[in-house]
């Protein structure tokens, strides 16, 4: 049966005090309710029992409210009830800590002062026994929840830390209580009790996961962030009234107010004012966005100058921010390829650990000097308490948690651990040349008439003919015509060639317009105009051919500025090791330019879209790992093939599900600090990994007396505790590193 | 000695057998009133199982305070969630292909399998 727990609604519809016991009235009456309190202020019911939400939420609609579900919807809610807990759990272990220390440091000053710890008198037995038992009091208040943990595991099949510290500090314990209880049954050398060992070791260990938990929260500062740019409210006009509700209450297609300063709540389509919104939080761009009617809000980013109404488009778990939230999350706890052996090993380690430590004990039994059973008893208790599966379960996720977190703050998504390491690894990049290299807008520069018509109505014609087309040429060509006030006739018959251009007819005749291949294939005289054309192209333009009733019209160029920053990003790329190669649809020449001005000597020209992905491909069987970058939509193919996919964004418009990264703003910067940031958190798995195995690997002979045949060294227990707590803080402590890392500056 | 050491490489024996060679046929199958209880260590029942090829529901209760009870993580599905201390907290799973599926906390410390039949 489900246990009592409690559950918290959010009620929709009590708009007067009075509604309070009604609510709370119908919630008691459900079975298994015990307790059901409404805050009036937060419309909000908190229900301890065991009924289900959907009878809670039935008996409150049967009173005539509508009800949701609270429990964990809000991710803030979430964050701050984990952040409480977890501070009590940190004052708990701080708690535990001085107890047993305030036990086991006396007792080790003893010990290393005052003399051995044995039994040779009645006088030393009692007074032993007293402080045996109140080590087992101090075991029972500090070390409970690892004996309670081990136990719980013994009869899951299965071993944990928990396991390894309570047979560990157990073994200790019950081995002195035996000195002290039945000292004839033991040899009178070994007649030595651990009772500070115990102690200390307890101790130790909760102090280390007490400071393991204060890092631990470290690691998670950028999903507060994100988190923290959620709007709790939101002012929503119903039934022609403005009213301030919870966000979640924000339903699709409502209008919603925002005023100056004021974060967006929800993403939609403007439908009144204009105004600049900073969205540098979502993108890393630091220039805020004018917005005017039908732009696009995003939730999260801030409205800074005018005041703005826009209709609700997507709410809840819907919104661009709450996406980010999502992957983010997930991709943090998401493991790269690097951390399954470590895996592997974690799910293998307790049992072997303990059986490292009756082999270790067996050893002394057999072979070791006097006192044998003390020293196999010292020594399987140091093999159990040194070993630290933690260290090795923490140390791919705490550095992923943190890389992942970072990138995100750069505007940079990264979707799983995988393609986090496989950027690692990038050694040739593929740059789309449009939209990623250039600013994706290009703009009419030059026509050249060959005689038949004026330059307006080439361009009037061309953008008639253009209407029907999405490519972003066509576009800049529509554009113009626009500007100029010229009369778009209606295009018939359209059809678009792919990769070479458009034909369609308009106001009777008809129009071709394209590339030199188009015009060649379909036998138009092009005279000396490819010359022209030539010359456009060296410029970083691209020459368009436009023919009328199959008759040469004229040269249409047109250039797509280069993004400003593009040439320093290149640079950034290309002194880190990697191959830059450029790629485009346009001719030859434009491609040329283009890659001379931006320092790219590799150029893929002419290729048609559907060949992107073949290129992919060559450089993959050239033996490169190929990183795509592209804008998510039309580049699927290949960005599905390469080995990492990058979806460049423009402002928030982002395929977020495309690509393996998703880059935020539009600058070849953020591809260079994702490259940078999966390299850093890989560098930082493999330390965090090498010091886990190696801390393992030395630690466990070490501590089992590898060392004591040759140097008389045997390892004590205490120390073990102390390393084994440290071990895994150590690991966490190094991943916050991590959290110090800048791209270079840009 | 002999015996000492009988009962040492029994003890193996038992370690091998318990925790790697034993397999539990035990699994309980989800329903709307099973919570899984995250607990002192475990999962509480460690072994779930759910109708293969549609969409279920797994209802976790987390009343373990420490830091590695308070996330769940089915790497196979690519789904972590942060789970909330003593609040039910509804993990939804997908159609899933018959098969085990392996679910633990970040550091595999607390692990369970969901069964899908």
């Amino acid at each position: 049966m489900r246990e009592a727990h409690q559950q918290e609604l959010l009620i929709e519809g009590a708009g007067c005090a009075s509604c309070v016991g009604k609510i709370e009235a119908a919630l008691k009456a459900v079975d298994g309710v015990e307790r059901a309190e409404m805050n009036f202020a937060q419309r909000t019911v908190s229900v301890d029992g065991n009924a289900s939400m959907d009878l809670l939420m039935a008996a409150v609609e049967k009173a005539g409210y509508n009800a949701k579900p609270m429990n964990a919807k809000n991710e803030e809610g979430v964050l701050d009830e984990k952040e409480r807990a977890d501070h009590a759990y940190y004052k708990r272990l701080i708690r535990e800590t001085a107890i047993a220390l305030t036990l086991g440091i006396p007792l080790m000053v003893y010990s290393l002062f005052a003399g051995e710890m044995t039994i040779t008198t009645q006088t030393e037995q009692g007074v032993w026994l007293v402080i045996g038992v109140v080590t087992g009091v101090v075991l029972y208040i500090s070390g409970k929840h690892f004996f309670v943990g081990a136990w719980n595991s013994f009869r899951n099949h299965s071993a944990n830390m928990d396991t390894l510290i309570a047979l560990g500090t157990g073994t200790a314990w019950v081995y002195s209580m035996v000195v002290v209880l039945l000292p004839w049954a033991v040899p009178e050398l070994a007649r030595h009790v651990y009772f500070e060992a115990t102690a200390m070791i307890i101790g130790l260990i909760d102090l280390g996961l007490a400071l393991e938990l204060k890092a631990r929260g470290r690691t998670s500062l950028a999903i507060k962030r994100l988190i923290g740019l959620q709007a709790q409210t939101a002012s929503v006009i119903r039934d022609g009234v403005e009213v301030d509700i919870a966000i979640d209450q924000v339903l699709a297609e409502d209008i919603v107010r925002v005023r100056p300063g004021e974060r967006i709540p929800v993403d939609g389509l403007i439908t009144e004012g204009h105004t600049s919104i900073d969205e540098s939080m979502l993108t890393g761009e630091p220039m805020p966005v004018e917005k005017q009617l039908d732009d696009e809000v995003v939730a999260g980013t801030i409205n800074q100058t005018g005041s703005i109404m826009f209709r609700a488009t997507r709410v809840g778990k819907d919104t661009a921010l709450a996406q980010i939230i999502n992957m983010v999350k997930r991709a943090q706890n998401s493991k790269p390829p690097i951390g399954r052996l470590a895996d592997v090993i974690s799910s293998y380690f307790v049992p072997v650990v303990m059986i490292i430590a009756v082999v270790s004990a067996l050893v002394w039994l057999n072979f070791g000097p006097h006192p044998a059973v003390a020293l196999a008893i010292v020594s399987a208790t140091t093999v159990l308490i040194i070993a630290c599966p933690c260290a090795l379960g923490l140390a791919t996720p705490m550095s992923v948690m943190v890389g992942v977190g970072k990138a995100a703050e750069a505007g940079v998504l990264i979707r799983n651990g995988e393609a986090l390491q496989t950027a690692s690894k990038i050694t040739a990049m593929i740059l789309d040349k449009t939209g990623t290299i250039t600013a994706g807008r290009p703009k009419v520069t030059d026509i050249v008439p060959s005689g038949q018509f004026q330059e307006a109505e080439i361009l009037r014609l061309a953008a008639s003919l253009e209407m029907g087309s999405e490519h972003p040429l066509a576009l800049s060509i529509v554009e113009s015509a626009q500007e100029l006030n010229l009369n778009l006739e209606k295009a018939e018959e359209f059809n678009a060639i792919t990769g070479h251009g458009v034909e369609a007819v308009v106001g009777g005749k008809q129009l071709l317009f394209g590339n030199a291949k188009l015009m060649r294939d379909r036998k138009i005289e092009l005279h000396n105009y490819q010359d022209q054309a030539q010359l456009f192209a060296a410029e970083a333009k691209t020459p368009m051919y436009f023919a009328v009733d199959g008759e040469f019209a004229g040269l249409i160029a047109v250039a797509d500025p280069i993004k400003e920053d593009a040439i320093e990003a290149i640079k950034r790329l290309q002194h880190s090791g990697i191959r830059v190669v450029m790629l485009t649809g346009d001719n030859a020449n434009t491609a040329k330019a283009v890659a001379e001005k931006v320092g790219i000597t590799e150029v893929f020209a002419e290729v048609l879209p559907d060949q992107k992905a073949e290129k992919v491909a060559a450089l993959q069987a050239e033996g490169e790992v190929v990183g795509m970058t592209g804008d998510g939509i039309n580049d699927a193919p290949a960005l599905a093939l390469a080995n990492v996919g990058f979806a460049i964004g423009t402002g928030t418009d982002v395929a977020i599900e495309s690509a393996d990264i998703t880059l935020m703003r539009g600058s070849l910067h953020g591809l260079a600090d994702a490259i940078a940031v999966s390299k850093a958190t890989l560098r930082n798995i493999k330390q965090n990994l090498f010091g886990a195995f190696i801390y393992n690997a030395a630690g466990i002979p070490f501590a089992a007396g590898v060392l004591y045949p040759f140097f008389g060294l045997l390892l004590s227990p205490v120390i073990a505790g102390a390393a084994m707590a440290f071990s895994s803080l150590t690991v966490v402590t190094n991943a916050n590193r991590l959290r110090l890392f800048k791209a270079e500056n840009h | 000695m002999f015996i000492i050491n009988l009962l040492g490489i029994a003890l193996i024996g038992f370690i091998v057998w318990w925790f790697w060679l034993y397999r539990s046929k035990d699994a309980v199958a989800v329903t709307e009133n099973l919570s899984i209880r995250v607990e002192n260590g475990v999962y509480q029942p460690t072994r779930i199982e759910i109708q293969a090829n549609q969409a279920s529901t797994l209802h976790f209760l987390r009343v373990d305070e420490t830091p590695c009870a308070g996330q769940v993580i089915f790497p196979d599905l690519e789904i972590s969630e942060d789970l909330p201390l003593n609040k039910v907290f509804s993990v939804e799973l997908p159609a899933l292909a018959p098969g085990e599926y392996d679910f633990h906390c970040q550091m595999q410390m607390y692990r369970g399998v969901v069964i899908a039949k």
